[in-house]
């Protein structure tokens, strides 16, 4: 007999349920989309902060000081101590290897550059552009396409086991070179293949593969230093905590937490003779820039779920007001409150599972739409998020129809029968 | 029953004795008041989904400019520098003060090689230190310099210049300068090689004069690049550069923030809307027998289109202005908690959630109207 009253009720008052059904689904796509970009949206901004540049700089260990004004380095370039870049593919074989998005080591090198019979002093940079690489069975391409992304060339990008060349903007200026050209450097003849802007000392430089940048220099395999940028977390109070002053237990949690200097400490262990250190600049605004981001987007979630709740509940409440008469009906052939009461809660349980199932599907759809547009990537779903859902729809619907029922309950057959309320 | 009578008594010799309102008027004030719980209960929709809508279209023009605020951390967005290296001119910084003239900090940087004691060379910059403390505020400081003759040493530099903090001598073209190291300077970045002065212990020892001007200037992408036209034009002999990197990494990600941010107000005032419209239209329906018993009565379908429609801007306006002053409110509190700074109220929002509530709510009493019109009161009042 309940089983039947709670199918009829669903058969016969299709427009109603409908109504109600539509209200939960939408609250539900809505909470989930806005729950699974809560979720996402520190991984997704943070990848966007990459854009500024590199977070972590890896150093050999006994260096000299950098002695640089205006992009030009004035220390002898065979001076002080060099990585080896043998030693670079290692990077991706730390802990955290896959929050780091990408490495470009550099070697700055004097070059004379010989024009109309004139000879000039300039600075070469060997750098990756975009090299492939192998690390076990990992292969992945890393360079300055990755870490530095607001360099824009004019003209093509050079392959890293050639020997062309990229020309600063201020420097092919002023020897008025376009891509295309050939420069004699050191006498060697190189290809001009694209102009860069980069906004800072390197429109002054000359650009070129690592490899070059070595032979010019005569010391095969050399790096100066090594720009890596790394998705991170927010600093804090745990993570300025000197390792070597840790228990064991929360130096673990240290070193598995993706902090600044827990990535910077284990690039160190994995390159040999590093020194490896946040560039503050970018890694403590990050922090910032991300804490205020996600704040925001929580807060918003929450105004999501309230509305979300609030719009089931009315929904609901509307529903079980329209049916006093059924409700005096059934107390009037001797139901009893439970009977009445556990018939609706069947009712609402049922809508908000079935709405529920709908909703979540609906709000992933939505969810990888907003990654898609937004982010030109995925926003994927953590699993456990379905039965959370799901628990949250069937208590937003049963809250929403408690006071409704209560009420219904609670009504005189009488006046319910006569219409008079 | 009797009390119901008694009431209804009492509420007849009230009538006889209150002024003397016009039908229509009164007509709305007893319908909201007789039925209490039912308004009440549409109101409190509205005035949520008023307030939801207020809090985020406040929110989604004013995080931006929080945000901005947030990338100004980042320091410099524009660098004006000497042509080819040279000296600025000496009125370059109070010209690009009085461009800037309050909208970001200038901070203005001299460098030179000096050599140590030993002959090892250092890059030595003369900077003014509280300028620095706005500019870059993400260099990790032991102590700043608070005297002359005291200097800010990177934490790489200070191994090479002094042992055990002890005073050091360095010299640049035949002339020395002695220096207390007052505390040790680290950003993970070419300044912890250096040795920092204030810029009048520079001029004295070196008379080199500032070859670089950091801006950090705040706005839009707009306003920034007008700043560089204004300091380009202002100081000829300078070079005006923007950092790109900050600029282009602050674009991007207060753009995707933005649009994040409309995806969820579109998505949260559309529930909001939908929630008012299923309570409202519950509301108008429910009273379907005062409907039928005043077309029973004699009214016209203008005149019950207008009652209802008077109720329904009434209820709407009622909602949507207690609801901006709550949404002001959360608005406020979104803005202490997370940006600690409160957002600006902005009334040129109070039109739209105003236009929005009464559309909403009039579509939601138009709906139901529609649907009854076609029946009879007859029906309607037998209960069927």
């Amino acid at each position: 007999m309940f089983a039947r009253l709670v199918y009829e009720s669903f058969r016969r008052q299709k427009r109603r349920k409908l109504l109600a059904g539509a209200a939960i689904t939408l609250g539900v796509t809505v909470a989930t989309a806005m729950i699974a970009v809560a979720t996402d949206i520190g991984d997704k901004i943070n990848r966007e902060l990459r854009t500024i540049g590199a977070n972590l700089l890896v150093t050999p260990e006994e260096d000299t000081l950098d002695v640089e004004i205006g992009g030009v380095n004035l220390k002898p370039p065979t001076d002080g101590a060099f990585l080896n870049e043998a030693d670079l593919p290692k990077i991706k074989g730390t802990f955290w290897h896959n929050n780091i998005t990408g490495f470009a080591p550099m070697l700055p090198v004097n070059v004379l550059l010989q024009r109309n019979g004139k000879t000039e002093n300039l600075t070469l940079l060997g750098t990756y552009f975009a090299k492939q690489l192998s690390y076990g069975k990992e292969d992945f391409t890393t360079g300055v396409r990755t870490t530095h992304p607001w360099w824009k060339v004019t003209g093509a990008w050079p392959d890293d086991n050639s020997v062309d060349v990229l020309v600063g903007e201020r420097l092919a200026a002023k020897l008025s070179t376009k891509a295309g050209d050939e420069i004699m450097l050191s006498g060697r003849v190189l290809h001009v293949v694209g102009i860069l802007s980069a906004g800072g000392a390197e429109d002054d430089q000359i650009v070129a593969p690592i490899a070059l940048a070595q032979e010019i220099l005569g010391r095969p395999g050399a790096v100066r230093r090594v720009y890596v940028s790394a998705l991170t977390k927010p600093e804090d109070a745990l993570a300025r905590r000197d390792p070597k002053s840790m228990s064991g237990p929360v130096y673990d949690r240290w070193y598995c937490s993706p902090y600044p200097q827990s990535i910077a400490y284990q690039l160190q262990e994995a390159i040999p003779h590093s020194h490896a250190e946040q560039i503050r600049q970018v890694a403590q605004n990050e922090g910032a820039v991300l804490t205020r981001i996600e704040g925001l987007i929580f807060l918003i979630t929450l105004a999501a779920l309230i509305a979300s709740a609030l719009a089931v509940s009315a929904a609901m409440a509307t529903t079980i007001f329209e049916r006093r008469g059924e409700v005096g009906l059934m107390k009037a052939l001797g139901a009893g409150r439970v009977a009445v009461a556990s018939i609706f809660f069947a009712e609402a349980t049922l809508l908000a599972i079935i709405g529920g199932l709908i909703g979540f599907a609906g709000g992933s759809l939505l969810a990888h739409q907003i990654g898609r547009s937004i982010f030109n990537s995925n926003i994927s779903i953590p699993p456990v998020l379905f039965p959370v859902i799901l628990a949250i729809a069937v208590i937003v619907t049963f809250a929403g129809s408690a006071a409704a029922i209560r009420k219904a309950v609670g009504l005189d057959p009488v006046f319910a029968l006569r219409g008079e309320l | 029953m009797s009390a119901r009578s008694n009431s209804a008594q009492e509420l007849a010799a009230n009538r006889a004795q209150s002024r003397h309102t016009s039908m229509f008027v009164r007509m709305l004030i007893r319908a909201a008041v007789l039925r209490r719980g039912r308004a009440a209960s549409a109101l409190l929709a509205m005035v949520v989904a008023a307030a939801v809508g207020t809090a985020m279209l406040n929110l989604y023009v004013d995080v931006q400019a929080k945000l901005r605020r947030e990338f100004r951390n980042y320091g410099a967005n524009i660098i004006v520098v000497g042509k080819d290296g040279a000296s600025l001119p000496a009125d370059a910084l109070s010209h690009a003060e009085s461009v800037i003239n309050g909208r970001g900090v200038v901070a203005p940087f001299a460098l030179i090689v000096a050599r140590t004691s030993d002959g090892q060379p250092i890059v030595v910059v003369g900077a003014d230190f509280d300028r620095v403390k706005q500019l870059d505020r993400w260099w990790s400081v032991s102590s700043w310099p608070s005297t002359p003759q005291q200097a800010l040493v990177g934490v790489r530099a200070a191994s090479v210049v002094t042992t055990k903090n002890q005073p050091f001598d360095l010299s640049f073209e035949g002339r020395t300068i002695h220096l207390t190291p007052a505390g040790t300077v680290q950003t993970g970045a070419a300044e912890d090689s250096r040795v920092y002065l204030s810029l009048a212990d520079f001029v004295n020892w070196t008379d080199v004069q500032p070859s670089t001007i950091e801006v950090a200037a705040s706005g839009s992408p707009e306003d920034v690049t007008a700043i560089m036209h204004q300091l380009q034009a202002s100081i000829p002999a300078a070079d005006v550069r923007p950092v790109r990197q900050i600029m282009e990494g602050e674009a991007r990600v207060l753009g995707k923030t933005r649009s994040t941010l409309m995806a969820a107000t579109t998505l949260i005032i559309l529930t909001a809307a939908l929630c008012v419209l299923s309570t409202l239209m519950g509301w108008v329906f429910d009273r379907r027998r005062d409907f039928a018993i005043m077309k029973a009565l004699g009214a016209s379908d203008w005149l019950l289109n207008a009652f209802f429609a008077a109720e329904a801007a009434a209820m709407g306006a009622t909602g949507a202005i207690i609801g901006f002053v709550l949404g002001i409110g959360i608005a406020a509190w979104i803005g202490r908690v997370n940006f600690h700074a409160p957002v600006v109220p902005r009334f040129t929002v109070l039109p739209v959630i105003l236009a929005g509530s009464m559309l909403v709510t009039l579509l939601s009493a138009i709906l139901p109207i529609s649907l009854l019109r076609r029946v009879q009161p007859a029906v309607i009042l037998r209960g069927e």
